[in-house]
């Protein structure tokens, strides 16, 4: 669950988040969970690919998705802020997130958020997931965030041992993908939390800036750090935090 | 996980049905898996005239007018019970149609998964099918074989020949009765003409001629040629990463047989006419509904996607699906939909997680009653809504053995989405978001529906004045 183990690390540095984009936006949890979504869909995009076939149709729901939060996060100017952002662990991981799932432009294209979509075409020609998994190891060898202070977190590329590090670390996640049939990976995402629900609520209505308590909001997400147990996730899934985690050295 | 377990699953979900299609009696309804096999169900011959009950002649007072239950305007229906003598259906053939498959050159497994299953009118008395996975279409042709030639002059009964010097007499072989067996036989292969997934076929009115659709392309084949087909529709973009819209359901005309409607992702409803060019990129209508601005939301774009469309009996409307509603559409009006039906509004609210564990793409199919004056689709926790036009009425059926014993008749079924929980009624977040009924059909000419939950087939037939 990707976007389950990042959202954690988020919610572990609120208060410097909510400084930062305080000023851009009026809601500044609404930008959170849009990202929250962003970092999902980005997810669901690159794990369709390992399954049987990608269903095109799907993907391309998806990538529209991501379009338009994406479009919409640039006439805010949060991209920009976003891309600004040197200060937080969980700003950091949030980076790390989306560049764990984009393309390897990012290896060019320093400091920029921006999803290649030349990637996302190749994918569209059904490309065996014997090359994402390529793609993507070449990828991760991009963030090696020592230090969060950097500003130039994109520049701390290709060190060799942390290359070789994230390389293995990725291949363990895809053991543990590849080993399900479509229908468990599928699972992965079936988990329903409750605390979702308010997600729903803020990002269904969004559009209209309709508002929603802060204090709610923020308060289900920091409490599933807190009550979001073991017990409710099946163990491959805590296998894969655990995974998770050491990609984004909590 | 251990292999036995992976074993037990696999075999589980191949039996999860992914088609199901009446014939155009009715007599015959074939039902597709995942697994790649057709089963064929068979009315019983009726001993009794058939009680021809059409939807307007049963409006009669049926479940108890109350403030909580809906009032049903639509026929009762019951499960179809063995020992009543009123036409049941028993399985008839079953036949592997298609086999997982390997693409070498992109190292990608084809399913064998019956993505759709069409019949074609009768001619004869064999009866004929187009069945179709991702990438394959076929001609099946199912015959009955009631007799059998005995007698042989080179052979014995068992088979074996005789020899030529033995025989000194002749005789003509007569035919005996034999116990009735159903042969299911490929006629036509039709395949490589698909780089994408099929999702449609649909037979043409002129019973030559059927086109099949995948997600970016349409082609027409004729039924007698498989070695090409014409394509019609394309809309794959030059650079791929433009590709924003796909194809997602496309269907001829019943009556015309140069018109035929595709369906989009984002939407809209393309009809064309094969009369005005080769290729119809260009549409001859174009169906789309403005957004409504209120209701705008990261999801409206996927929940707008329509998942099927069919033409009415009539040929005069048709009907799409979307996520959350049914829209009928009169084909002479392009700007907006003539009726909405919400099937499951409550889920509305909910759209995040649905997005999260990817039900929010679940294709739901619809269907028309015979007359037109109904429609049927399915939801999730296996209830599925029946839309009564004239009466502007709406139930909601569940399809589990616990609620349909035979000649039980089906209770509806509630929804409650917020506040003060009735008795009876289920709340939204005890729906079971796996038990979704993506397929259903409704008889041609009675009412009689099948409706397929998961791995099981429930047939549902109007109880009887």
């Amino acid at each position: 669950m990707f976007a389950r183990g990042i959202k954690r690390k988020c919610f572990d540095g609120e208060e410097d988040i909510e400084g930062t984009l305080a000023g851009f936006k009026s809601v500044p949890s609404y930008n959170l969970q849009r990202q929250s979504l962003l970092d999902m869909s980005l997810v669901k995009l690159q794990l369709c690919h390992m399954l049987v076939e990608p269903n095109l149709c799907r993907s391309v729901l998806i990538a529209n998705t991501v379009r338009q939060i994406q479009e919409e996060m640039t006439q805010d100017g949060t991209w920009q802020v976003i891309n600004a952002q040197n200060t937080g662990q969980a700003s950091l991981d949030r980076l790390v997130s989306s560049d764990i799932l984009c393309r390897s432009t990012k290896e060019q294209n320093e400091g920029k958020l921006v999803p290649s979509y030349s990637g996302f075409s190749k994918d569209f020609e059904n490309t065996p997931s014997q090359d994402i998994i390529s793609d993507l190891s070449t990828v991760t060898s991009v963030q090696a965030p020592r230090n969060p202070q950097s500003n130039n977190v994109w520049e701390m590329e290709n060190s060799q041992e942390n290359r070789g590090n994230f390389q293995k670390s990725l291949d363990q996640i895809f053991e543990t993908l590849e080993n399900k049939n479509p229908n468990s990976v599928e699972d992965l995402f079936s988990d329903v939390d409750n605390s979702y629900y308010d997600l729903d609520t803020v990002l269904t209505g969004m559009m209209n800036n309709t508002k929603m308590g802060h204090c709610d909001v923020l308060e289900s997400f920091s409490s599933q750090t807190t009550t979001n147990s073991n017990s409710n996730c099946k163990s491959d899934i805590n296998e894969l935090d655990h995974i998770v985690e050491i990609l984004v050295e909590s | 996980m251990p292999e036995g377990d992976t074993g037990w699953k696999r075999a589980f979900e191949a039996d999860i049905i992914s088609t199901v299609e009446f014939n155009y009696s009715g007599d015959l309804l074939a039902t597709g898996d995942k697994g790649g096999r057709v089963v064929i169900f068979q009315k019983e011959q009726e001993i009794v005239s058939p009680l021809r009950v059409a939807v307007s002649s049963t409006r009669h007072s049926c479940g108890a007018r109350s403030q909580h239950l809906p009032y049903v305007a639509m026929p009762q229906l019951s499960n179809k019970s063995r020992l009543h003598s009123r036409g049941e259906y028993n399985v008839y053939s079953t036949f592997q149609s298609h086999e997982p498959e390997f693409d070498y050159l992109k190292s990608l497994e084809i399913e064998e998964k019956i993505n759709k299953i069409r019949w074609l009118p009768q001619q004869n008395a064999a009866h004929f099918l187009l069945s179709t996975n991702d990438k394959t279409i076929k001609l099946w042709k199912i015959s009955e074989r009631d007799k059998r030639a005995e007698g042989y002059n080179l052979k014995d009964e068992d088979g074996r020949l005789r020899d030529p010097f033995r025989i000194t007499a002749l005789r003509v072989p007569i035919l005996k009765p034999m116990d009735l067996m159903v042969e299911a036989s490929p006629r036509r292969i039709f395949a490589n003409a698909h780089t994408y997934h099929i999702n449609s076929i649909s037979v043409n009115s002129d019973h030559e001629t059927y086109l099949s659709a995948d997600d970016l392309r349409i082609n027409l084949w004729h039924l007698e040629i498989t070695d090409r087909s014409f394509n019609i529709v394309d809309i794959k973009p030059v650079n791929m990463e433009e590709l924003t819209e796909v194809i997602t359901a496309a269907e001829f005309h019943p009556h015309q047989c140069n018109v035929f409607v595709y369906s989009s992702s984002k939407g809209t409803i393309r009809l064309c006419d094969m009369r005005s060019s080769a290729l119809c990129d260009r549409h001859s209508k174009f169906f789309e509904e403005p957004e409504d601005p209120s209701s705008r939301s990261f999801f409206s774009e996927i929940i707008s996607s329509i998942s099927d469309v069919k033409f009415s009996h009539s040929g005069r409307y048709m009907m799409t699906r979307d996520y959350l509603s049914v829209k009928v559409w009169d084909l002479n009006m392009e700007t907006r939909p003539v009726e909405t039906y919400q099937v499951h509004e409550y889920l509305r609210s909910k759209l995040c997680s649905l997005y999260e564990n990817d039900c929010i793409f679940d294709k739901f199919e619809c269907c028309w009653s015979g007359s037109d004056s109904a429609l049927m689709t399915g939801s999730y926790n296996n209830f599925f809504r029946m839309f009564d036009r004239s009466m502007r009425r709406d139930v909601t059926l569940e399809a589990s053995r616990e609620s349909s014993k035979p000649r039980a008749i089906l209770k509806p079924r509630k929804v409650c989405t917020g506040g003060k929980r009735k008795k009876d009624e289920i709340s939204v977040d005890s729906l079971d978001f796996n038990k979704k009924i993506l397929h259903t059909a409704w008889h041609p000419l009675d009412n009689i529906i099948a409706v397929a939950a998961t791995n099981n087939l429930y047939i549902f037939q109007d109880k009887a004045n």
